[in-house]
């Protein structure tokens, strides 16, 4: 039985949004998207899933409620896209208040249960379509909708103006050249090696990593530069609202800047969702096979920049550190061993989590779940006592989180589950440690 | 009664099912097309690569954690597909129909196959009734599924060892296979064509696309 608490959630961007909504438009909206956006995918996965049940211990969300059949990946599905094909539509108020519940809080479309399906079907894609279903009947948390609206008219995830953002930059270049002397971040350089793109939130509230990065691109001799316009952010909540115009829109200009500033690749910060949004699923909707020029994500620049001295450790951490493996670079990009080698030559004493590299359970805080904000926090917390468990077993004081949402969310479940580590990115370690030559 | 059950229903149930399959191959090439990504992201290394670490018993952590039921479920699906091809009493009948001759199983094994068979049909329906996560997604059709699967089997054993008098026990035997190839391809069984699809699908996405492995 899905838990009642979570069913008596109230949240106004779902169920003032439904309370506007009538049959019709609810029938016509399932069934377009049924018969329009969907096809083959669709299709075979509604006929191949034999109901065998295996995807369930899967899930983080399954185990940590302590085997609820409702929080199966199977029994996802069942609740949202089965019903809506089966019906064909005709579904209720009370059905898309629970299904909005199951979509956007209970799934992060983390892609853990694929790996555990006999037949590899795609749960999270299904998952995805009711998202997307709901985003077109105007049903979506009420929080993360708002990070969408700001995609959609700001161009990035926080309402950042144009004006805070060059604000911010000097801040944080000021603020590195207190470090390292000479410390610039290049604006608009055009022909440059790198552009360098971050998630919404960094100027926000967390502008130190900035000043991280200008310092360690300095130490490493790189030849980077920031865009000074919209398209400086990686990051699309949008995506997972189920706004793929919106998605498609952040994607394109973000890669836009990089052409126009003919950069040769772009460096990303620790994000996860970033990196499927602007190498997946921007590229898809946008009808790209990929994208025109790579994109590395941060683990992967630092692995470079260790592995060919470019940096240098000076120092190591010596408390027990372990490391979370982000769905999205894990699963979605094999980056396991090269965090590894970036985590053991910054650390004395790491404790690998277990399961790991691909079978890491999800943080559920990435997905979008940790940005449907405030209303829904119990319910994700109640949902990552198998994580809390995980951490708890490696006895480490730090986890090392490369992924923005991972750290927020990892963060609220050692306050929850009271388990006095702390959370930190690659960079803060990296500031710590490597050698910062002085002139 | 026997003779219409012996000739033209065969046939009936061979167009039926390969024509079925058919049928749902090619809406399916067609549908695929539409989905953009299908056809641009299958890889035939990383699919192979995920469809082999699917079909070795024990090739990935799902079957690793559960080594019984992954023993039943493996053996249950080779019996289910190898008993029908190779017993002796269905190669009889290609050779008097068609001249067709090919190698068959020794009766005691092909009896144990068949009781494996039985066995995992109950053992699944056993398992749908008091797993909760299998009995939620549960509807009716899934309990049916798996009786049609066991009939001809439990029809068929009971004909060979003659405990219930063998012409009404053969022919009610080959009516309940005929309707088992007959809705294959329109049911859930038809999992036995996708799957290989599927895992290659999945495989492709995360070996090809992703730089990971699925299993």
């Amino acid at each position: 039985m899905a838990d009642l608490q979570d069913i008596a959630i109230i949240d106004p961007g779902v169920d003032d949004s439904i309370a506007k909504l009538t049959p019709e438009r609810i029938e016509k909206t399932i069934n377009r998207v049924l018969t329009q956006e969907c096809a083959a995918r669709l299709e075979v996965y509604l006929q191949t899933c034999v109901h065998c049940g295996l995807c369930a211990e899967s899930c983080q969300s399954y185990v940590s409620r302590n085997g609820d059949p409702d929080y199966a990946p199977v029994a996802k599905v069942k609740d949202t896209i089965w019903e809506m094909v089966r019906r064909k539509g005709k579904v209720d108020a009370e059905f898309l208040h629970n299904a909005a519940r199951i979509a956007f809080i209970d799934c992060g479309a983390c892609r853990r249960c694929s790996m555990y399906c006999p037949f590899g079907i795609d749960i999270s894609y299904l998952i995805m379509t009711v998202r997307r279903i709901l985003n077109l009947l105007g049903v979506v948390p009420q929080y993360l909708q708002d990070t969408t609206n700001s995609h959609a008219s700001t161009m990035n995830q926080m309402w950042v103006q144009q004006d805070d953002w060059i604000d911010t930059l000097m801040w944080q270049e000021e603020d590195a050249q207190a470090e390292l002397a000479g410390t610039r971040i290049p604006l608009d350089k055009e022909g440059a090696e790198i552009m360098y793109s971050i998630i919404g939130p960094e100027p926000k509230i967390l502008a130190q990593l900035i000043a991280n990065m200008a310092i360690i691109f300095k130490v490493a001799g790189a030849d980077w530069t920031m865009p000074s316009t919209d398209g400086w952010d990686n990051s699309n909540m949008a995506m997972y609202s189920g706004d793929f115009e919106t998605m498609g829109r952040v994607e394109r200009l973000h890669w836009e800047r990089a052409m126009q500033l003919k950069v040769k690749r772009i460096v990303m910060g620790e994000c996860g969702h970033a990196y499927r949004g602007a190498v997946y699923d921007g590229p898809r909707w946008l009808g790209w096979t990929k994208p025109p020029i790579p994109m590395v994500h941060a683990v992967e620049y630092y692995y470079d920049l260790l592995k060919s001295g470019r940096i240098k450790v000076a120092r190591k951490i010596e408390e027990p550190v372990t490391v979370q493996d982000p769905c999205n670079i894990v699963r979605g990009r094999g980056l396991h061993d090269k965090l590894r080698y970036v985590v053991n030559a910054l650390c004395e004493d790491f404790r690998d989590m277990d399961p790991r590299y691909e079978h890491n359970y999800c943080c559920q805080a990435g997905g979008g779940l940790i940005n449907c904000g405030p209303p829904w926090k119990l319910s994700r917390m109640k949902s990552n006592k198998v994580k809390a468990e995980q951490i708890a077993e490696t006895g480490a004081h730090t986890v090392i989180t490369p992924c923005h949402n991972c750290h927020s969310g990892i963060e609220d479940i050692i306050g929850h589950y009271k388990l006095g580590c702390h959370v930190s990115f690659i960079s803060e370690m990296l500031i710590k440690c490597i050698e910062i030559p002085q002139a | 009664m026997y003779e219409f059950v012996r000739g033209p229903l065969v046939w009936i149930a061979f167009i039926g099912f390969f024509g079925g399959l058919a049928y749902q191959l090619i809406t399916m090439a067609r549908l695929a097309k539409k989905d953009k990504v299908v056809y641009a992201t299958f890889d035939a290394k990383f699919g192979l690569r995920s469809l082999f670490h699917w079909v070795i018993p024990f090739g990935g952590r799902k079957m690793q954690l559960h080594p019984v039921y992954t023993l039943l479920s493996y053996a249950f699906h080779f019996c289910v597909i190898v008993t029908p091809l190779f017993l002796m009493g269905h190669a009889v009948l290609w050779q008097e129909s068609w001249g067709i001759r090919w190698w068959s199983l020794p009766e005691g094994l092909a009896d144990v196959m068949t009781l494996v068979v039985i066995f995992g049909c109950v053992f699944f329906i056993i398992r749908r009734l008091v797993r909760p996560e299998v009995r939620n997604v549960s509807y009716p059709s899934d309990f049916l599924l798996a009786l049609l699967v066991m009939a001809p089997f439990v029809t068929g054993f009971v004909a060979h060892q003659q405990w219930l008098p063998y012409k009404p026990m053969i022919i009610i035997h080959g009516l309940s296979g005929v309707l088992g190839l007959l809705v294959i391809p329109w049911t859930r069984l038809v999992h036995m064509l996708w799957f290989v699809f599927t895992r290659a699908y999945m495989g492709s996405e995360f070996g090809a696309v992703r730089h990971s492995r699925d299993w």
